[in-house]
């Protein structure tokens, strides 16, 4: 049997288990629910509609931080490549950049930007934008010498270089740095809207759970975890159809 | 009045840590007439690469000038095409974007793109592989991909760098025939370098003989060839004459270049 | 030569948050003086003592358990090839899940305190840690394990000598990026549900708007997280350098 088939049989019987303990009341129910019932909670609240308000601001804020992560990350990691002083100056600031609690910035940024949208999205900016940045350079630094000559003879200014020869080169490791930066974007906003947020899918999940609602919490908990490993799965899928273009026969 | 002229060029490679500074061309005179087929060999690390650098404006002379078209060469002037070594191709285009990029660059219409790259992709003989991506491709397609993606702008002086260098021995010479047919259909200025001498022999009006490190040019042997030539040449007696007579100028050197590798 | 660039940049910083402050104010930050000042009394204050000893007990439980638990779903995966290969896409899975959203399921199992906490830190460093360890010991070159083989050593010599060494530099990256996100974890869930701490502090801090609080909460966490790191950073590269 296949790897992946044995995958499948594995999570499905994971959450068989889970079904049986919880139905047989070894788990009570005010702790876990069963999976059967997170998913009829679920259906019902996609069928009437009630978050679906708090579904589009979150799917929002986690796409605009995406989009300016990527911007920003894009463009800072190319015009670094192009600067290897500031590069090395900023080389211990990649390197412990993830392993500062990025979180612990979130209340400040309330007290400057207040209790809208902004911060939440900056806190997914900010996680994101580095995975970009470092990936970018990545990619850029094994752009073969030959092309860049070759971009010099068709005569291209350094703008059009990077645009049209260095960055398409370069995009299998953009892409990379585009996966972390969705992954990232959701960890942050998310996180974001669990410490403290007026709305959102996080900002639905820590109400339920402090109104002891676990239909409604399990519901959307299953939601978010449905949601990001779908569109992990996709953008690998994407990702492996685009590399199949480059890779030798 | 010579199509290409390096007067009195040398090219000095600052020392760096660890490292020398390095002379790799010593005062190279050279003139190249308007359509003219000029051969350059000689031993390996002698400043062949360095000489085309220079001479396609990607690299500035230390010393001398570099005139192209009556004009000093800085930076890379419009009419070179170059095809390195090393596969150029772009791997994220197929053969077919690969060759109209850079009519596209140059803002032209699709449809004279199209109509210009067609004629380009027919003349390498890549049609079932217009939309066939590099990585598919072999060595050898993939530098016909880079010569029609040169050729397609039209240069007046095309410089090549050992450009059939990964290829085995009859494909070198079909490519060898292709490569005069483009010589004639486009009555470009071609420089060749390679470390093939029969290849030279054979495709040259003249061949340039360079010196091992710091390289200058020892003698330039005319060839004497009719424009209409190809690869049944290397049969004649001429031919081995030639042949003989450049690696004979050119043994001395490569002993001296491998001395001191 | 090599102590000049990291300075430089913490100066780059230094210049960056006062510029920073200069244009914002007083209303939403502090001077990196006036917070250094403040971070100093906050550390005498005795009150705030046992927040600190809070967060590095549930914290330094929480990685423990990661170390140890990770470690042994980790090291098995890596040898038993096609074990590996099955669970591999899981692990990747549940590492970009945003943890936080497990968080109430955790809450409700453990209740709030101490365990939740020591469970929060742990979750988020144990998927790392079992992914390095994994491609660690997968990684191994297997030139070594035929050598072993031929020297006839015993289970025990095989690993202490041979798999351990080998596998060491990857297992300690796993357990740096692990350290890093246990930290934030164990953060993260005090600011989240909890009574004691300095992620507590941090949240209290800001529904007070104590603006010079906040500040200096955030300053000792970042260096400290940074400081930890750049230590675990130097570490890990020496071991792979001396691997290579």
């Amino acid at each position: 049997m296949s790897a992946s088939s044995i995958r499948i049989l594995l999570v499905a019987g994971l959450v068989a288990l889970l079904e049986i303990l919880c139905r047989t009341g070894v788990i009570p129910n005010f702790t876990v629910i069963p999976p059967s019932a997170m998913a009829q909670s679920l259906w019902n609240i996609l069928a009437s509609g009630k978050f679906t308000p708090d579904i589009v601001a979150t799917l929002t804020n986690v796409a605009i931080a995406i989009a300016a992560a990527m911007l920003a990350g894009v463009a800072l990691g190319t015009a670094l490549q192009g600067w290897p002083a500031a590069r090395r100056v900023l080389d211990p600031l990649f390197a412990t950049y993830y392993a500062v609690p990025m979180y612990a910035f979130y209340p400040l940024l309330i007290v400057i930007f207040g209790l809208g949208d902004l911060p939440q999205v900056a806190i997914g900016f900010l996680l994101a934008v580095m995975a970009v940045i470092i990936n970018t350079l990545n990619g850029l630094d094994r752009v073969p010498p030959v092309l860049l000559k070759a971009a010099r003879v068709h005569r291209l200014g350094p703008l059009a270089a990077a645009l049209r020869v260095r960055l398409p080169c370069a995009a299998p490791y953009v892409f990379t740095g585009f996966k972390l930066a969705v992954a990232y974007s959701f960890i942050g906003v998310i996180g974001a809207e669990f410490i403290t947020s007026s709305r959102g899918i996080g900002y639905e999940i820590s109400f339920a759970y402090n109104n002891f609602d676990n239909g409604v919490m399990y519901a959307m908990i299953l939601f978010i975890l449905l949601l990001v490993i779908t569109v992990n799965m996709s953008l690998h899928a994407w990702e492996k159809r685009l590399l199949a273009r480059r890779r030798r026969a | 009045m010579s199509h290409v002229s390096l007067r009195a060029v040398t090219r000095v490679y600052p020392a760096r840590s660890g490292q020398a500074e390095v002379h790799a061309l010593d005062p190279i005179d050279l003139e190249l007439a308007r359509g003219e087929f000029f051969a350059v060999v000689g031993p390996s690390g002698c400043g062949k690469s360095t000489l085309l650098d220079v001479m396609a404006g990607l690299s500035a002379p230390s010393s001398g000038e570099v005139v192209f078209e009556n004009q000093l060469v800085k930076g890379v002037p419009p009419g070179i095409g170059v095809v390195f070594q090393e596969d150029a191709s772009f791997p994220w285009l197929t053969v077919h974007d690969n060759i109209a990029f850079g009519l596209r660059q140059a803002g032209t219409a699709e449809g004279e793109v199209a109509a210009q790259v067609r004629y380009a992709i027919e003349f390498m003989g890549l049609k079932e592989f217009a939309r066939a991506y590099p990585a598919q491709l072999s060595g050898g397609m993939r530098q016909r991909v880079c010569i029609a993606r040169t050729l397609v702008l039209k240069p007046r002086l095309i410089l090549l760098d050992e450009p059939f260098g990964a290829l085995d021995q009859q494909t070198r010479l079909l490519m060898g025939d292709e490569l005069l047919r483009l010589w004639r259909e486009t009555g470009a200025t071609i420089l060749l370098i390679t470390h093939a001498l029969d290849e030279a022999t054979m495709l040259a009006d003249r061949v340039g003989v360079m010196s091992a490190r710091p390289g200058r040019f020892l003698d330039v042997i005319p060839t004497g060839w009719p424009r209409e030539r190809d690869s049944t040449i290397v049969s004649s007696e001429s031919f081995g004459r030639l042949t003989s007579r450049i690696w004979t100028r050119l043994r001395g050197e490569s002993i001296r270049a491998l001395g001191r590798a | 030569m090599r102590w000049r660039d990291p300075l430089l940049l913490l100066f780059l910083l230094f210049l960056l948050w006062e510029f920073l402050y200069l244009i914002v104010g007083d209303v939403a930050l502090r001077s990196p003086a006036a917070t250094a000042r403040n971070l100093g009394a906050m550390l005498g204050d005795e009150r705030f003592l046992p927040h600190v000893r809070e967060t590095l007990l549930a914290f330094g439980q929480g990685f423990l358990i990661a170390v140890v638990v990770g470690l042994a779903i980790g090291v098995p995966l890596g040898a038993a090839r096609f074990a590996g290969e099955v669970a591999e896409p899981i692990l990747v899975a549940l590492y970009s899940i945003p943890k936080v959203t497990l968080y109430p399921v955790i809450l409700l199992i453990f209740g709030i305190g101490m365990p939740a906490k020591v469970a929060f830190g742990a979750i988020h460093g144990i998927v790392p840690i079992s992914i390095f360890a994994m491609n660690a010991v997968r990684n191994i070159n297997p030139t070594h394990l035929r050598t072993a083989r031929v020297l006839r050593l015993s289970p025990m010599s095989l690993s202490l000598k041979i798999l351990v060494p080998a596998a060491l530099p990857e297992i300690v990256t796993g357990i740096r990026v692990g350290f890093s996100l246990a930290l934030i974890g164990t953060l993260l869930g005090e600011m989240f549900g909890s009574q004691h701490g300095l992620g507590h502090l941090l949240m209290q801090a800001m529904s007070l708007h104590n603006i010079e609080r906040i500040l200096a909460l955030t300053l000792l966490l970042v260096v400290f997280a940074a400081a930890v790191n750049a230590l675990l950073l130097a570490l890990d590269r020496s071991l792979h350098r001396r691997a290579a």
